[in-house]
């Protein structure tokens, strides 16, 4: 109210009645908006798998809708409430281009927020440039999300692939003996982002890669591809796989008896759906690198933020399953969403929007592992860079080591 | 050396589950003349109830034959109540309803039990073969089962006069039913047939690759492919289709390797194995279109 008086007076004693007239329209509106924001409402565009292959996806559309209700419900973003669209794609990309022009050309949404997955969103990259529509916190881990010169409306969220296979190089090349690494990899941009990444990060030691399998992603078993790996003698195993396969290989280098240094990717680190179904006879020991809460693990049992999200997941979200980390990324990404929207002050457009997005400082978000921060600027959009390691000990992950960085390319 | 025989090992392992599959759709062909897309799905489904049935305290081999027994009644009852209406129906109708049919056990297994991998049991001991590392005892104990299910299909087929009625309904309606045969009925039964046997099928392939809606969509594509290759009309070239292909794909991968060895180059490897073994597939069918072991179907006109 303040800000407003302070503008008509402002206007009022300016001698043009052309600014007066402006300042009339400010009295009227409390701010300044593009599309899909006004002083009530705030409308948010979200695409999702929930049918198809990639539907076990869905839960975050869920939960994300879920942890929206619960900001409305505690007065909105400065007091406008949020109205979140989400529509299904399939996982389909032709069929998110669709639903995307719809979210911006019918329902006028004021931004995207966190579509997921890594064809769709690649499928509707130029669309949302050329429309200038924020395309913020995608659900999708590739590298080339944060390249703000070309796509200066797009951002990722989470620590990129390209990133992490650098981090695990570097541990390789520093505590594996003599390293001859066997790399197994789903045939497609996910799985080559990382490959790119641990090539990278070993540099001049790129030779150690001794043995790359690939499967497909409509190949029934990776048995194969295992018996092959163990057969090049590598003592270091580099697992690009999504969470069957990962179950899969992991159980299946048991069964044949080979037991590398095994790296697996954070794509894949449930212990409900991965480890667990894969035994934790033979998980042990297995590094990988993390930057969430896992509610599988005991050590955050007393966590203040776990604490407000199980209290969240039982009033906003009941019947999802509290095991399943989803739920956790959803909540964790939607506070850095809700937290951008809420520096944009009363200026909510659509460029003042990735000025803000652009401009996160050591934000906190609740669920980053301790040490982990959201840190964004115009020329750096990859919003979390920092992953924690960690090894699979009994029936859990436990942290080691510090917080590891890297830039990526 | 050790790496082709563990190779054609794991194939043989692999082929048993496509052998499974193969099966059940050789069963709906035998029995109705069609080919069911929606198989894999509702093996999948099956395996979902037994699953649960497992979950709610019983005995392995209990939940089994009970899910058995239930995917027959549901099979009946699908070919009743669904596709009983489409019987003067042109084919694509039924195509379409099969596609409906898939999209619907997805979906409901999904908002059912969710999408996320479980693990399932396997009723087999563990290394009791002494021979793990080669070959698991689960995947030695599919290669059993399929085996067995084999034989007794043969069986009820070749000696039973229910099995007789059945392939003579699926083959000539019209001169069956002046026989004498409830062709109708025939018809549900061979679907119930149909849908007991993927249920062991999916029962079998869920503890390989866990549990999950989607976890026949791969699988189904191999069965087709090895069903095809030993001949659709033939339960027993079906299955030794199905055990082709296994162990094709992964030859085609370790002789891509050992070529990439010897020579420096990449011709073939993991990312092709599909495609070669289709490859050799469509070629084995140019030359002999109802497959290795199908019978030659004349039709008078």
């Amino acid at each position: 109210m303040k800000t407003t008086r302070r503008g008509f007076v402002g206007g009022a004693s300016a001698t043009a009645a052309l600014l007066a007239g402006g300042a009339a329209q400010a009295q009227a509106q409390k701010g300044k908006y593009d599309e899909g924001a006004s002083d009530t409402e705030i409308k948010i565009g979200h695409t999702n798998p929930y049918s198809g292959p990639a539907s076990a996806y869905g839960v975050i559309g869920k939960a994300e809708e879920a942890y929206w209700r619960m900001v409305n419900d505690t007065g909105g973003i400065n007091g406008r409430k949020v109205k979140f669209i989400t529509l299904d794609d399939g996982y389909s990309p032709p069929k998110t281009v669709e639903v995307v022009r719809q979210l911006v050309e019918q329902e006028k949404v004021l931004c995207l927020f966190n579509p997921l997955g890594t064809p769709t969103n690649t499928a509707i990259h130029k669309y949302v440039n050329l429309k200038k529509i924020p395309h913020l916190f995608l659900s999708t881990g590739a590298s080339k999300w944060g390249n703000p010169k070309e796509f200066p409306w797009t951002m990722g969220w989470q620590p990129d692939y390209h990133t992490e296979g650098v981090i695990y190089a570097k541990h390789i090349l520093a505590n594996v003996k003599d390293p001859k690494i066997a790399v197994l990899m789903q045939n497609d941009d996910y799985g080559k982002d990382y490959y790119e990444g641990l090539r990278a990060g070993l540099g001049k030691d790129v030779g150690k890669i001794v043995k790359h399998a690939t499967y497909e992603v409509t190949d029934p078993t990776v048995d194969s591809q295992v018996i092959q790996l163990k057969d090049s003698g590598a003592n270091a195993f580099f697992n690009i796989t999504t969470p069957k396969f990962a179950a899969q290989s992991i159980r299946r280098a048991a069964e044949i008896g080979w037991k590398p240094a095994h790296y697996l990717n954070s794509v894949s680190v449930s212990v409900a759906t991965v480890m667990k179904p894969a035994g934790f006879e033979n998980s042990q020991n297995i590094i990988t690198a993390s930057y969430l809460k896992d509610p599988t693990d005991k050590q955050f049992d007393n966590d203040d933020d776990m604490k407000a999200w199980r209290a969240w997941m039982a009033k906003y979200n009941p019947g999802a399953n509290v095991a399943d980390i989803n739920n956790v990324f959803a909540y964790a990404v939607s506070y850095t969403m809700g937290k951008t929207l809420e520096q944009c002050g009363n200026e909510l457009t659509r460029a003042n929007l990735m000025k803000q997005a652009a401009s996160l400082k050591k934000l906190k978000v609740p669920l980053l592992l301790p040490g982990i921060t959201v840190n964004t600027s115009p020329t750096d959009f990859y919003p979390i860079q920092s992953v924690r390691l960690a090894q699979f000990k009994g029936e859990s992950w436990e942290l080691f080591g510090e917080v590891m960085s890297s830039e990526s390319a | 050396m050790e790496q082709l025989i563990q190779q054609i090992a794991s194939g043989l392992a692999n082929g048993a589950i496509y052998a499974c599959v193969a099966l059940a759709l050789v069963m709906i062909f035998v029995s109705t003349d069609h080919i069911n897309f929606a198989q894999g799905e509702m093996a999948m489904f099956s395996t979902y109830i037994s699953w649960q049935l497992i979950q709610w305290g019983l005995d392995y081999w209990v939940a089994f034959f009970l899910a058995v027994a239930i995917s027959f009644v549901a099979g009946v009852l699908i070919e009743r109540i669904v596709l009983r209406p489409l019987h003067n129906a042109p084919l694509l109708s039924i195509v379409v309803v099969f596609i409906g049919l898939l999209a619907i056990c997805n979906s409901v297994a999904g908002t059912v039990w969710s999408y996320l991998i479980k693990e399932y049991p396997t009723p087999f001991p563990k290394d009791v073969f002494g021979m793990s590392g080669l070959i698991g005892a689960h995947q030695l104990g599919v290669v059993i089962v399929t085996l067995v299910v084999l034989t007794l299909l043969y069986v009820f087929f070749r000696y039973t006069p229910l099995g007789l009625a059945m392939r003579a309904a699926a083959q000539n309606p019209v001169s069956a039913r002046l026989a004498g045969v409830r062709v109708d009925w025939m018809l549900a039964l061979g679907w119930g047939l149909a849908a007991a046997v993927g249920a062991v099928a999916g029962m079998m392939v869920a503890h390989i690759v866990y549990l999950d809606p989607n976890m026949m969509a791969g699988i189904l594509l191999y069965a087709f492919a090895g069903a095809l290759l030993g001949g659709i009309s033939n339960p027993g070239g079906a299955v030794l289709g199905g055990f082709i292909v296994g162990v094709l794909e992964n030859l085609v991968a370790y002789l891509g390797n050992a070529i990439e060895k010897g020579l420096g180059v990449y011709i073939i490897g993991n990312g092709e194995k599909l495609t070669v073994a289709l490859i050799i597939v469509i070629t084995v069918l140019t030359l002999k279109p109802s497959g290795l072991f199908g019978r030659v179907v004349v039709k008078r006109v």
